[in-house]
């Protein structure tokens, strides 16, 4: 890629638009899906009483137990909103971007 | 094709004479009458055997051979992503895990899942418009190719060989339960095996093996959580209470246990498990198996959706297997320890629920499992060693059947290797292994790759030897921590208490890479950071992608 196509590409609003959108989206979602884990991390380390605690009265299942599988489906749930947007939103632009290139 | 026939023959004729052996009293024990297991098995062997046949008959180029010509959709590369994952570690070890210490298995399960999105929403998109297909293509985009490949092939190797060993360990200690041989000798047929498998299928044969692998490990996983809960009618706390029953810990198997007891170590697999994924060679792979970037999306989603269905499986499996498994003679000789070894809970209670055909299957399909995620392990090794330190490094002017053939060489050495190291490391339990080999790359391809698409100030120096730290201190304190430095070197007391350091060693890598580029002044570090616009671009947009990945 040559100077001149890389300054064109750059300069242009559509490039722009999808650099900003999908960084701000992703780097959202990794925040999001971060401070979940490390949450759970954090209270395996720290608070290990907490995940002992069991919220289903007389059943011996911990809070631990709905809280791993909660995390899990969460981690695919959010995967699923990126897929989505990426694949309607950001390849249209990157299309866009793409066709002004050449 | 003469020698892959040859190869075929010997495999085959070395499997039945390995089933037709005199039973030993471990068989005995296990299966009874072993026979049913053991034609089940032999057909699944030679089925994958079949399929390897067919994918090297259509395995023309380099391309074909390390991305299956990129012609697989988005749903059949997450069901290979998923064979990927669920390998002999989840499967049998993450259920040990369970067996063993309930809860703390599944905080395994978590870490290995969570990286999946992360890597997803951060690098996959970038590393796929790149067009680039391992790690060292990927990074040589900008840096100065001789250091930078000779860094990511030591790394690559080392990472290979920790995940190797894991897979060694499970795959010899299912043979050795199901054929009642010794574990030498059921590690040196896998190895031999793998070889073969690998040598001539290339990577067209890896993905078809794991997707139809990944179908029947998922049926097989469903049916024997399905007949744990059946046996209590269906009830989850029917199920859990009983494997609270029978395990020695009680109800607190439903709690945090002594796996994960300090802080530290707790912490520090966190931090491998999830960011080891990104930097797994064998994954990265994956990405460029698919046609389109909205096929790869596709099929990290279809993976994540799989490998958590998965992993909520194993846990109950794991509990299925207390309840069942523990404390039932037929499992266990005269000293109360388990027959294959502490990895093949849910292989006993596959029998157990379902009698010598199911036993069959499972192992079967584990084995499978096995050989696909070896081979595609050892192919990224491979890979390392022939396009990164061959082609790029040694001979440049090499072509591309120079290139295969190193790559099969080096696959022989790699499989040498690993039945050795399989041996030495035959007591671990190998979902903790897998976590080593997630600490190594956490350690040392995942900084560098992700500061390369980042951080424009980044320079070749600081690089390799950021990723030199990285690899040197992680290989250092996991040598010295107790699982290695007491119980396989055998010394009294480990020289690092920590069980996983990823918790010091990726923010050495960081810090390594961060302090070396900022004082790098050569003239390389100036074309280094010259050349991050056109990356930067090309990843975003997948601007001058060459042909060959595009189709």
């Amino acid at each position: 890629m040559d100077q001149s196509t890389i300054d064109r590409i750059k300069a242009d609003p559509n490039f722009q638009r999808l650099v900003k959108k999908r960084s701000r989206l992703a780097w959202s979602l990794s925040a999001i899906m971060l401070l979940v884990y490390y949450s759970f991390i954090m209270l395996v380390a720290f608070l290990p009483d907490v995940l002992a605690i069991r919220p289903f009265g007389d059943s011996i299942i911990t809070l631990g137990v709905p809280m791993g599988v909660g995390i899990i489906l969460f981690a695919f749930m959010l995967t699923g909103i990126y897929v989505y947007k990426a694949n309607t939103e950001f390849d249209k632009l990157t299309a866009a971007v793409r066709e002004n290139a050449e | 094709m003469k020698p892959l026939l040859t190869f075929l023959l010997l495999a085959a004729l070395l499997t039945v004479g390995v089933a037709l052996a005199e039973p030993s009293d471990i068989t005995e024990a296990v299966g009874g009458s072993s026979w049913t297991s053991s034609i089940m098995f032999i057909v699944f062997v030679v089925g994958t055997m079949g399929v390897t046949y067919w994918a090297s008959r259509r395995t023309k180029t380099a391309s074909d051979f390390y991305t299956a010509g990129g012609g697989i959709t988005g749903f059949q590369n997450g069901l290979a992503i998923s064979g990927d994952y669920m390998s002999a570690a989840s499967f049998l070890g993450i259920t040990a895990l369970v067996y063993t210490s309930g809860f703390d298995g599944l905080i395994y399960s978590i870490g290995f899942l969570v990286g999946w999105p992360v890597i997803m929403f951060i690098m996959s998109e970038r590393l796929r418009n790149l067009g680039k297909f391992t790690f060292s293509d990927v990074v040589s985009f900008r840096f100065q190719q001789i250091p930078i490949r000779v860094f990511s092939a030591f790394a690559g190797i080392t990472i290979v060989l920790l995940y190797l060993i894991a897979q060694m360990v499970g795959a010899g200690a299912l043979i050795q339960t199901l054929f009642g041989m010794s574990f030498e000798v059921a590690v040196l047929i896998v190895g031999i095996l793998i070889i073969g498998y690998v040598t001539f299928g290339g990577m067209l044969a890896t993905t078809w093996v794991q997707i139809i692998k990944a179908v029947l490990l998922l049926s097989g996983a469903t049916f024997i959580a399905g007949m744990s809960l059946y046996f209590y009618g269906f009830s989850l706390e029917g199920l859990f209470q009983g494997a609270a029953d029978r395990h020695a810990l009680g109800e607190d198997i439903f709690k945090v246990g002594g796996l994960v007891s300090d802080p530290i170590s707790a912490i520090s697999l966190g931090i491998a498990l999830m960011f080891g994924t990104a930097g797994l060679p064998h994954i990265l792979m994956r990405f460029f198996t698919v046609p389109s970037a909205k096929e790869a999306r596709k099929s990290v989603f279809y993976a994540t959706g799989f490998i958590g269905y998965f992993y909520v499986l194993t846990f109950i499996i794991g509990m299925g297997a207390i309840a069942f498994v523990m404390g039932n003679p037929n499992y266990f000789d005269e000293t109360g320890r388990m027959f294959g070894g502490d990895n093949m809970p849910a292989v006993h209670l596959a029998h157990a629920l379902g009698g010598d055909l199911f036993l069959g299957f499972i192992s079967a399909v584990a084995f499978a499992t096995i050989l696909a995620v070896v081979a595609g392990l050892t192919l990224a090794g491979a890979s390392a060693i022939s396009n990164d330190l061959y082609a790029n490094v040694i001979n440049k002017k090499a072509t591309s059947q120079q290139e295969m053939r190193v790559s099969r060489v080096a696959t022989i050495i790699l499989g040498i290797i690993a039945i050795l190291l399989g041996i030495a490391f035959q007591s671990q339990n190998i979902a903790f292994l897998v976590g080593l080999a997630f600490t190594i790359a956490a350690s040392t391809t995942f900084p560098v790759l992700i500061m390369s698409m980042y951080w424009h100030d980044m320079t070749t120096r600081g690089a390799v030897i950021g990723g030199s730290l990285g690899l040197i201190s992680a290989v250092v304190m996991v040598v010295l921590s107790p699982n290695v430095w007491v119980q396989v070197l055998g010394n009294e007391e480990a020289i690092v208490p920590y069980s996983n350091p990823a918790l010091f060693t990726v923010v050495i890598a960081f810090l390594g890479i961060w302090v070396f580029s900022k004082l790098d002044r050569s003239k390389r570090a100036a074309e280094d950071r010259r050349r991050f616009e056109a990356q930067y671009i090309r990843s975003q947009t997948g601007i001058g992608i060459n042909k060959a990945a595009e189709h």
